[in-house]
């Protein structure tokens, strides 16, 4: 893997997000119809399928993060357009007029986009939310920088510690949200939208190899 | 799934077609970005009134558009809040030159998308205030929820407010009328089936033969409990003294103030219902449950309101905030004044409310 990120793989990332949403759909609606209203599967499906439609329009980097964001935040609905369209936002931000991404300022762009996530919904760690795959899977990222990890393995930490976030929600009772309504028996339901941002960042991993 | 429909996918796009074509001397439909709009608008020097959610629930919001009610309305996919994109361009093409009123159902996604969309109109110049429609007791507490969920009080809200922005009332004004009759409204449902989100195909829950659910949201969100099945005084019974026993319920709102064209917390309280108030009784069908059951439910509901000191000056029974084709009904209780009052009696022409003139 190289130790840099250009638009071709971010654009080959977002390829690889909409695959893997369309795969896991069944997945995502199962998880969503234990907890929510059973939809979580079919609006991602949807956002990212819209996604893939507008990429070719993106002039630069940041372009293609942020017609991404654009498209989620008017394709997704439900509370998960406005929140993966606002981290996608914010990183587009992060990586306004810049040609490739080291591996910091890739670490840079997600910090972005998760404290995006975190004013958008007003949720914390705990809350059983994306939060809780997003913020183990960015501090991992963050930690293994600073051991001077290469791209490959931090990445890879990274995804590990999102996978490992999405299955803590299981035992968790949830505060935000739809789930919320459930009180006690969201227990033993794992987060529909903790595990849509697991196979996010799974997708960034599979892309760059 | 049993439903009559052609591809899940234009649901929501042929029924809508099919309401403005119905109604084509009150309605225009906006087919990208999707909203439906007055075919007045923009009334001048009006404050004009946007509101939104997830479809399934007809005929709110598109069919509460018209003259005395709404501006224009946003539907997202079935039970998934609308985009902001759609809020955004509905706000622009309604808005008189007085500002546009979000009326928002206290949900994460509606919320989130409004403030989004009330976020891009403030930065073109439109004034936009929102304000959050909160009122299902069946949510004891907001400390560790997303808080009470909007239903019954919104028909009553956008009703309401509807007839005050026809008179001339300013946006900051209608805001805080509108937050009034939020605080004033209290509402809970219960589902006796689940009900079948189209493009899903397969029911949302599922509820045993001899089982109901006690305080059931519009989106089948589960209540207080799974209750075995009562009968319909005994259900009533229940539910209106749910309503009419909630204590002061306290939480903080975020909503978009017009004024600072910035989100600004709210920090409010409705009171509990007293003996001597007048009210609405509201009683509304989840969408498959008959009239002829709504009006044995009304006798009931009516009874208990009475016995507890209440004064019922206007009813409403029907389907009027609905679950696609779920068994069940909610009940609504809202405290009138005379301003609320007599704003309910004003004329209304909308597809699924109309009356005076």
């Amino acid at each position: 893997m190289a130790e840099t990120v250009r638009k071709e793989q971010v654009v080959r990332w977002l390829r690889a997000a909409a695959e893997s949403m369309r795969e896991q759909k069944q997945l995502l609606t199962r998880l969503d119809k234990a907890i929510g209203d059973g939809d979580h599967g079919i609006n991602m499906d949807r956002g990212f399928g819209k996604v893939l439609e507008q990429l070719d329009g993106a002039a630069d980097l940041a372009g293609v993060l942020k017609t991404a964001a654009m498209a989620l935040i008017s394709s997704v609905g439900g509370a998960s357009g406005p929140l993966y369209g606002t981290f996608f936002l914010r990183a587009s931000a992060a990586a306004a007029g810049k040609e490739e991404l080291s591996a910091s300022d890739l670490h840079t762009l997600m910090e972005a986009g998760l404290e995006g996530v975190c004013q958008r919904g007003k949720a914390h760690a705990g809350d059983k939310t994306m939060i809780d795959a997003l913020l183990p899977a960015v501090q991992a990222f963050g930690r293994a920088l600073a051991e001077a990890e290469d791209l490959s393995s931090a990445l890879a930490g990274a995804v590990e510690a999102a996978r490992r976030g999405a299955e803590t929600t299981i035992p968790l009772i949830a505060r935000k949200g739809r789930a919320s309504y459930l009180g006690e028996r969201s227990v033993g339901h794992q987060d529909p939208g903790a595990t849509s941002s697991y196979l996010l960042l799974k997708a960034l991993q599979d892309s760059l190899v | 799934m049993k439903k009559v429909i052609n591809d899940p996918g234009d649901f929501i796009r042929e029924s809508l077609a099919g309401l403005t074509r119905a109604h084509a001397d009150l309605l225009r439909m906006s087919p990208d970005p999707l909203f439906i709009y007055r075919a007045d608008a923009p009334v001048q020097g009006k404050t004009a009134i946007v509101s939104g959610g997830g479809s399934g629930h007809e005929p709110l919001h598109a069919g509460y558009v018209g003259a005395g009610m709404l501006d224009a309305a946003c539907p997202g996919e079935v039970f998934t809040s609308p985009t902001p994109d759609q809020m955004l361009e509905a706000a622009r093409r309604v808005n008189g030159g007085s500002g546009v009123l979000f009326i928002v159902k206290n949900y994460s996604g509606d919320i989130m998308n409004f403030e989004m969309a009330a976020e891009l109109a403030s930065a073109e110049g439109i004034p936009v205030a929102s304000v959050i429609i909160d009122d299902d007791v069946a949510v004891r507490n907001s400390l560790y929820t997303q808080g009470r969920r909007g239903v019954g009080t919104t028909v009553a809200a956008e009703k309401i407010c509807g007839a005050a922005a026809e008179r001339g009332l300013p946006l900051s004004d209608l805001a805080e009328l509108c937050r009034r009759v939020s605080s004033a409204g209290r509402s809970i449902g219960v589902a006796l089936s689940s009900c079948t989100v189209p493009a899903a195909g397969e029911p949302t829950f599922i509820l045993g033969e001899e089982e109901m659910e006690f305080g059931i949201g519009i989106h089948g969100e589960p209540g207080r409990e799974r209750i075995k099945l009562k009968k319909a005084d005994e259900i009533t019974e229940l539910m209106a003294e749910a309503i009419i026993e909630d204590p002061e319920y306290r939480r903080t709102l975020q909503e978009w103030d017009n004024e600072t064209a910035a989100p600004r917390e709210r920090e409010t309280s409705d009171p509990p219902f007293a003996k001597g108030d007048s009210v609405l009784l509201f009683v509304n069908g989840m969408g498959g449950t008959p009239l002829s059951e709504l009006y044995i439910v009304y006798r009931k509901a009516a009874e208990v309101a009475e016995k507890h000191g209440l004064r019922i000056l206007r009813s409403l029974v029907g389907n009027y905030i609905t679950s696609l084709e779920m068994q069940g009904f909610s009940l609504t209780l809202l405290r009138m004044d005379e301003q609320s009052l007599s704003l309910w009696d004003a004329p209304v022409l909308t597809p699924a409310l109309r009356w005076g003139r």
